[in-house]
């Protein structure tokens, strides 16, 4: 008794637990009393992108190239305005994005491009907020940028050289812009990538005007040939950049480490190594060569990933054995994100659209509603078949389900918020079929009971060793189970993982529920009266059971020889026989039908 | 339902009982019956019906439309593109046009947008996927594999919990015939495979092996405890635990189907062809036949396989004789 006492005090203890898990997932963040729904519910787009190399073959990227173009590909998503896009992998090879709403043709052109890495030079950098056209520029003044080494931090930092402020009052124009470039048409064809006769008075109005914080900025298919108006990646800078001098797929490998001296001693500051291929080589060699030459911030060139500078390093010097390194103020991450970004950057695939997924919110909820309303259904037609079946016995299987239901309601919900779990039809659909599977370990269950009590023990007793028997075999059918959720979790793809993961989870929570609160219920329910005396209603009538009538040798074989630990609980069910009872076995007897069975099977 | 119960005290007891471990060859020949036309008939008729989600194409889905006029979808598809589309109803209200795949991009929304018009419907309500042709081969793959690695694992599993390999061969063997099975009548009847089926074929793997450890279990309980001076001989220890256990089978595969068959009553009704009916149907035939594998070719199987080995075989014909010896010394004392 009072281990049961116990039992159900753990249970509450863990229901308690998740509600303040949630209530504090409410309260301290963004979390919700209600799961998060996949798109399939409520509405919106789903597109599952798969890599694929240029000449039509599948390809097989590498789990960081992967994550690589997961992160490219949410920059692609987020530069297009649409907010609250999930992107994940899938399944090894496959991203999947899922947008709220109907994303425009532009967006969707976007995301299945390939990655572009391109090194420009730079011809102006400026403040990134839009300069009233026509104001005259303000001579003698160049940008903060290009004066000082540390110009070169990497995408997301802020170096104070760098910093916007500086630059404000300075950043109009570059003082060296020169008088030809100003004229309506450009006089000279431009030399050079550096050469500023690329700056036309168009290209100039277009550039001032120009807004980093505007949301529709997309440069990710500017022709390579041409300049380019862009900001560094953070929005702190804008640029207009020459055409390009080298691009990303000439980067061979990019690692980031500590700098070292010529002597091989290291200096402490962390820097990112570019290796060129041959072509690669020589390109970079002319560009640097020329740029080193240059006054800022034309000596920068900068580093174009989907048409945003993640970098925009100073040239120090001529680089001709392909192996540039970039230094600054990095820290370790912050160099790694760099290399990572040079290296994949130019991805080695592009994607094509496996499937795209368009729900209207409607049909969603549509869906959602018939999911819920099958699953009612399903749960009270189980319910009415329980209490045909075990009578009061079936109060105890409704308020275990209800328990389930409760504890993975609030499991979901939790994982919604912490893991980003969103509930799919899919796993709804797991969810009903898991009333089945969570129903059938009371069914186990109670069947032991009532073998225990066919054998003549009384209730207390076949309560307890009927339920050492029925746990084996929960656990072992449980553990097929979750086998199957758990493969199928790790190897199957879309929908499939929706499923198996609510059908794991129930499956657990199944497990939790029969231990905490089925079988304490049924031990503190034992000792009731009702129960007890085997009540005709409370499904657990010894005498429907035949457990008297029948005597418990006549089938079971005894432990050697038939006494032991049993005899007693026979004796038991023997002396609470009632008269009717004996009646009724006599009768049995006399009629010679039960010498019959016994005489069949045993002789 | 006391006669219900009666009914399960009377299989508990032995006082009724089905031989069907006996009756096995009767079992088998049915099973190879059974597993030979589901290999055949998808043949005869042609191979299996595969969504769009395996073959690639669009779908496009208006819902909540006030006329369901297949025609209205058909003229406008026909005046975007010279592609056929197919046009069902599903539910009370939505229409299902499916197009091969279109040529781009724009094409499809002119027909999402066609479509809208054409049912007088807003354009948001009208539901448009695009499915790649190797999406559905990719799911497959992934499944297969899924497939192989769980069998494996839970063969292992099965190996260690009950102690002999021959108990999982049974039991996978027997869920090998439900996949075959329920294949083979969705490859008869014709209803479309799609990656929702699928998902519902990779549960039957769960349900029909977590059916066969419970029934195992028993087996295994029966089995052990007869020990060296049973009465029964093999053969009917497995017979009868399988009898035992026929309640609780039944019981079981009613609680799971109503479920079940709640979700295929919902969704064919209400919802019309989609995830939930797909999963539904192949779990509703799964549950069936995976509860009647575990019964008529599980248990009968593993009875099959044990009766082979020396120990058992001693062991029967000990029982068989001493049976023999008490039935000639009851016929001596009654004469």
């Amino acid at each position: 008794m009072r281990k049961a006492r116990r039992s159900l005090i753990w249970l509450l203890v863990i229901i308690g637990m998740l509600v303040a898990g949630n209530a504090a997932s409410v309260i301290f963040s963004n979390g919700s009393w209600t799961p998060k729904l996949a798109l399939d519910l409520e509405g919106g787009t789903q597109i599952i992108l798969a890599p694929q190399l240029a000449g039509g073959e599948e390809a097989r990227p590498s789990a960081e190239q992967l994550s690589q173009a997961v992160a490219i590909i949410r920059q692609r998503v987020d530069a297009s305005g649409v907010s609250e896009a999930e992107i994940n992998t899938q399944g090894g090879s496959n991203i999947v994005v899922s947008i709220p709403g109907r994303p425009d043709e532009e967006t969707l052109n976007r995301i299945e491009q390939s990655a572009k890495l391109e090194f420009r030079p730079v011809l102006i950098a400026g403040a990134p907020g839009t300069t009233a056209v026509g104001e005259t520029p303000a001579p003698g003044e160049t940008p903060a940028p290009g004066e000082t080494p540390a110009a070169e931090a990497p995408a997301g930092e802020t170096p104070a050289a760098e910093a916007p402020a500086a630059e404000a009052p300075a950043a109009e124009a570059p003082a060296e812009t020169p008088a030809p470039a100003l004229e309506s048409t450009p006089t000279a064809s431009p030399t050079d990538g550096s050469d500023l006769a690329w700056v036309t008075p168009a290209q100039q109005a277009a550039f001032d005007a120009y807004d980093c914080a505007a949301a529709d900025n997309d440069n990710s298919a500017a022709p390579e040939g041409e300049p380019l108006i862009t900001c560094e990646s953070d929005g702190s800078v804008k640029y207009l950049l020459g055409p390009v001098g080298v691009s990303g797929e000439r980067i061979s490998n990019a690692t980031s480490g500590l700098e070292t001296t010529q002597q091989g001693a290291s200096t402490g500051r962390w820097a990112v190594n570019i290796v060129f291929d041959g072509e690669g080589t020589e390109q970079f060699a002319d560009i640097s060569t020329r740029l080193v030459a240059l006054e800022a911030p034309r000596n920068q060139f900068a580093i174009v990933l989907d048409g945003q500078v993640i970098s925009a390093p100073v040239t120090q010097g001529a680089v001709t054995n392909g192996k540039p390194s970039i230094t600054g103020n990095f820290d370790q991450e912050s160099a790694k994100t760099l290399a990572d970004q040079l290296k994949f950057g130019a991805l080695p695939f592009n994607f094509t659209v496996q499937s795209s997924e368009l729900i209207s919110a409607t049909l969603g909820s549509a869906q959602l509603v018939s999911g819920l309303l099958a699953g009612v259904i399903g749960l009270v037609l189980v319910v009415l078949y329980s209490l045909v079946q075990y009578r009061a016995l079936a109060t105890v299987t409704i308020a275990s389900l209800v328990i389930a239901a409760i504890v993975t309601y609030l499991l979901i919900t939790l994982m919604s918020w912490s893991e980003g779990y969103r509930l799919s039809l899919a796993g709804v659909a797991g969810l009903i079929v898991a009333i089945g599977i969570t129903a059938d370990s009371f069914i186990v269950y109670f069947e032991r009971i009532k073998d225990e009590l066919r054998d003549g023990r009384g209730l207390v007793s076949a309560v307890e060793s009927g339920w050492k028997r029925a746990l084996r075999t929960i656990i072992a059918s449980d553990t097929v189970n979750f086998l199957a959720a758990i493969v199928l979790f790790i190897l199957a793809v879309g929908n499939v993982r929706g499923f198996a993961f609510t059908l794991g989870l129930t499956t657990i929570v199944d497990l939790i529920v029969v231990c905490l609160f089925t079988h304490p219920m049924l031990q503190l329910l034992a000792n009731t009266r009702f129960f007890n005396e085997g009540h005709r209603l409370s499904g657990l009538d010894p005498r429907a059971l035949g457990a008297v009538y029948r005597g418990r040798a006549s089938f079971r074989t005894p432990v050697a020889g038939g006494g032991g630990k049993n005899a007693p609980s026979a004796k038991e069910a023997e002396r609470r026989r009632t008269i009717a009872e004996r009646k009724a076995e006599e009768e049995l007897v006399s009629s010679g039908r039960v010498r019959s069975i016994k005489s069949d099977k045993e002789s | 339902m006391a006669s219900f119960t009666r009914f399960g005290n009377d299989l508990y007891t032995g006082r009724r009982s089905f031989d069907i471990v006996g009756r096995r060859k009767l079992w088998y020949l049915i099973a190879i019956a059974a597993i030979a036309i589901s290999v055949l008939g998808p043949v005869l008729r042609g191979g299996f019906t595969f969504g769009i989600e395996f073959t690639g194409g669009s779908e496009f889905q208006i819902a909540g439309a006030e006329s369901t006029d297949q025609s209205l979808a058909t003229d406008a598809v026909a005046s975007v593109t010279d592609i056929p589309a197919r046009v069902s109803i599903v539910g009370n209200d939505a229409i299902r046009v499916q197009t091969d795949t279109l040529e781009d991009g724009d094409q499809s929304a002119e027909v999402r947008q066609a479509l809208a018009e054409a049912y007088d419907v807003p354009s948001e309500d009208v539901t448009e996927s695009f499915i790649g042709p190797s999406w559905g081969g990719d799911i497959t793959q992934s499944a297969v594999r899924a497939l192989l690695v769980f069998l494996l694992l839970s063969a292992i599993v099965m190996g260690i919990y009950f102690r002999t390999w021959k108990m999982s061969a049974a039991a996978l063997i027997a869920l090998l015939h439900d996949l075959v099975l329920t294949a083979g009548i969705y490859g008869i009847t014709g209803f479309e495979i799609t990656p929702a089926a699928v998902i519902g074929f990779l549960t039957i793997l769960g349900y029909s092996l977590y059916d066969t450890v419970v029934v195992f279990d028993k087996i295994r309980e029966n089995t052990m405890e007869d020990g060296s001076e049973s009465r029964r001989t093999f053969g009917e220890s497995v017979n009868l635990a399988v009898n035992q256990t026929l309640v609780r089978s039944i019981n079981t595969s009613i609680v799971a189907i109503l479920p079940v068959a709640s979700i295929l009553f919902i969704g064919a009704v209400l919802l019309g062809a989609g995830t939930l009916r797909d999963i539904a149907l192949a779990l509703f035939i799964g549950i069936i036949v995976g509860t009647y594998s575990t019964i008529f070719i599980a248990a009968p199987l593993y009875a099959h396989l044990r009766e082979g080995e020396d120990a058992v075989k001693k062991a029967d014909q000990r029982t068989l004789a001493n049976r023999a010896k008490a039935a000639a010394e009851r016929q001596a004392v009654s004469a």
